[in-house]
């Protein structure tokens, strides 16, 4: 926000959207974000509410910047040089690109889970309370057993590694091992979880425990997910936005992105024309 | 003589080469693409087997030609000539028959040797001519059959490769081969010395006074094969080096990969590079002249008594000597940590010091621990800063300020000036060499097995 922004492109373009009046009230939302890689802009305007306690997709084809404002939720994009983003993000009415605004804190309330399941290289146990340790959560070794023993069963794992928490993480299958980082998100007991693609990489076994999973969660967080699968999005969330080329095209209540889409391009993904 | 015939090894390779090409290319342009090698490949095939059973030839001749003459030369001495003479004085017969046949005369040689000379001379000449006549039938008969066989379905391609693979393999095996040269070289040696001074005392002895005498009107001490100080000084000196060399370089790496913009970053590690790049007896000169006077002085301030050539001025130079390698291997180390986890744990609200010292360096430690084992093997096998930084005197001390010297300086000085290969003096050099090198080569095999299982870990 420091940096002077470039003027964003803005052409004639409106985001289509649906209202959905059982909708959660939002406490996430974003009001005209655009992201920048050093010349090239990779997203263009983009508003969106977030309601809470539910789960919200975005889809589109790769390189549509879904992924790209997933990063910004949590300011992930900061890492990356040459990342500039513009706009307002805000929680509770708290925006998150203040500069007041401390990251690390803002991180334990945004957790992230990533495309590719990334246990670090130690033990089970080690792995979830990682979190915990790191801001200082459990007051003594029992609390802290008890947080990575209740994020586990919270991340449906706990049944299956109960005689090995000990063992090393990177040794637990694939869908083990996210729902390890699953689990590892919830111990330090965020608000919202961001979620990258947390499936590509497993099977479809794997993906429909966690996808279970995720159905279970919102009752106590909210999450925003980012699929390539259109089929994921309809069956897991309640809300559902379209990106396409770097905009927000289309968003609106789940079952009627997919029965009723009312943009064109939305029409064409769904039915696989493009993307 | 021999300048001609490799000049001619080459000439007749190139010109079957060229042979073999046009006939490659005249398959092509018959057979066309039916053809089973590039004309390149039938020509490379006639010219290896053109040069190199002829280059073969010629090394194993000159390897065997010396041994064969001599052979023949003593056979043909006048019978008794060689009876009663030990093995020393039949060389020394031979090189006097082979600096007459030189022309290079000391007082008046007897008839039998002038003789022998004459043979010598005719013998080499033979030899010389036999080489020229062999290497050369040699040529044509490999040209001629490799030849004969090329075709438009011949596998040439096939051929030279195989021949490449008998080439590599023959290189990496001239490196193993020198490597077990070594070994039983030292290994010989040593079992010289052991059978001179038992080997209990050269392993738990406290003294070390190597330097008896090697001559009957020497006068020097009685002599002390005890290496016990000598090691502690190498490890006092090492100690030190690694006290410096593991914080910075491990420091230095984290800074570069994970703090350092890329301007920075591309301005720091090449001088970081640098520093391999100095010669270590340029390192030498500055723990002499700059470290080691700066060390007495500043003892010297706090009133500590500190000797002129101080473990600590080496230690500390030599430290700063081995910066490069734990640097630029736990650069490599961290570098291979994957992003995912790095993203992780920033994710869960990891600031980036608990990044490094939690994720980080716990994943890239085999690593850095490989750097950090190879800058120690490195370390005690140094020799050009402690022969001129470190001391002569083997003092069983701990103290850094003293003066120590180490396992390289004892070998150096063992081997320079008066040398007799039958006396402890000179062979303990060889003893302290095997157990040095035993040293070093096991650091070096935990090393590599360490970081080689640590590759396995992400790739």
């Amino acid at each position: 926000m420091a940096n002077p922004a470039p003027t964003p492109a803005m052409e004639s373009f409106q985001t289509v959207r649906t209202a959905d009046a059982n909708a959660n009230p939002a406490r996430l939302k974003a009001d005209g974000v655009n992201v920048f890689y050093g010349e090239k802009q990779a997203l263009f305007d983009v508003s969106i509410d977030i309601p809470e306690k539910s789960v919200s997709a975005f889809i589109g084809p790769s390189g549509c910047g879904k992924s790209t404002f997933l990063r910004c939720i949590n300011r992930m994009n900061d890492s990356i040089e040459g990342c500039r983003v513009t706009g307002d993000i805000t929680l509770d009415g708290e925006n998150l690109y203040d500069a007041r605004l401390d990251v690390v804190e803002l991180r334990a309330r945004i957790g992230m889970v990533f495309q590719k399941p990334n246990p670090f290289p130690k033990s089970i146990f080690e792995n979830v309370a990682y979190g915990p340790k790191i801001h200082g959560l459990a007051r003594d070794k029992t609390d802290l057993e008890e947080i990575v023993v209740s994020s586990l069963k919270k991340a449906g794992l706990f049944e299956e590694v109960k005689d090995r928490l000990h063992a090393p993480g990177t040794g637990l299958s694939g869908g083990q091992q996210q729902r390890l980082c699953i689990a590892r998100a919830i111990a330090v007991g965020p608000e919202v979880i961001l979620m990258d693609e947390p499936c590509s990489a497993l099977d479809p076994i794997a993906t429909a425990i966690i996808e279970e999973l995720i159905d279970e969660l919102r009752e106590n967080y909210t999450i925003v997910i980012v699929t390539h699968s259109m089929q994921q999005a309809a069956r897991v969330s309640q809300k559902t936005a379209f990106f396409h080329l770097g905009k927000l095209i289309e968003e609106g209540p789940t079952e009627g992105i997919f029965t009723n889409p009312r943009e064109k391009r939305t029409q064409d993904y769904i039915t696989g024309r493009i993307g | 003589m021999l300048g001609y015939l490799v000049l001619a090894i080459i000439v007749f390779s190139l010109a079957a080469f060229y042979v073999g090409r046009s006939a490659g290319n005249r398959f092509v342009a018959v057979e066309g693409a039916a053809t089973h090698s590039l004309p390149g490949y039938h020509g490379a095939f006639v010219a290896i087997w053109v040069g190199v059973p002829a280059l073969v030839l010629v090394l194993l001749w000159l390897l065997f030609q010396e041994t064969v003459i001599d052979g023949l030369l003593l056979a043909g001495l006048p019978a008794g000539a060689i009876d009663g003479l030990s093995a020393a004085q039949t060389r020394l017969l031979l090189s006097e028959i082979k600096n007459v046949a030189g022309g290079r005369m000391f007082g008046t040689p007897s008839e039998m040797v002038l003789e022998a000379a004459q043979t010598y001379l005719r013998w080499q000449g033979i030899a010389g001519w036999a080489m020229i006549v062999v290497a050369v039938a040699i040529m044509l008969i490999g040209g001629f059959l490799a030849y004969t066989r090329l075709a438009p379905r011949f596998r040439a391609r096939h051929g030279v490769e195989r021949f490449v693979t008998a080439f590599m393999i023959f290189c990496s095996a001239a490196a193993i081969l020198t490597t077990l040269g070594i070994i039983v070289s030292l290994v010989y040696e040593s079992l010289q010395f052991f059978a001179m001074v038992p080997a209990h005392e050269f392993f738990f002895g406290l003294n070390w006074e190597p330097q008896i005498p090697i001559r009957d009107d020497q006068v020097a001490g009685a002599g002390a094969f005890g290496a016990v100080p000598v090691f502690l000084g190498t490890l006092l000196i090492a100690t030190i080096a690694m006290i410096i060399a593991i914080p910075v370089g491990i420091f230095s790496a984290i800074y570069l990969v994970e703090y350092a913009d890329k301007n920075v970053r591309n301005f720091i590690k090449p001088i970081l590079e640098i520093l391999a790049g100095v010669p270590t007896v340029v390192y030498g000169f500055f723990a002499v002249l700059t470290v080691a006077p700066a060390i007495r002085q500043a003892g010297n301030l706090l009133g500590l008594s500190t000797s002129p050539n101080s473990a600590l001025a080496a230690g500390l130079v030599m430290g700063i000597m081995v910066i490069p390698f734990i640097s630029s291997l736990s650069d490599d180390a961290l570098r291979a940590v994957p992003r995912s986890l790095r993203d992780g744990s920033l994710a869960m609200g990891a600031t980036r010091g608990e990044t490094i010292t939690k994720v980080l360096v716990p994943a890239a430690l085999p690593g850095i621990m490989g750097g950090v084992l190879l800058a120690f093997s490195r370390a005690i096998g140094e020799t050009m800063i402690v022969v001129m930084a470190a001391g002569l005197i083997a003092t069983m001390t701990i103290n850094p300020l003293d003066s120590v010297t180490t396992v390289t300086v004892q070998i150096v000085t063992l081997l320079i000036g008066d040398t007799a290969f039958d006396s402890p003096k000179t062979l303990a050099a060889f003893a302290l060499g095997l157990v040095l090198f035993v040293v070093t080569l096991c650091l070096n095999v935990v090393a590599l097995t360490i970081v080689r299982k640590y590759r396995e870990q992400y790739d």
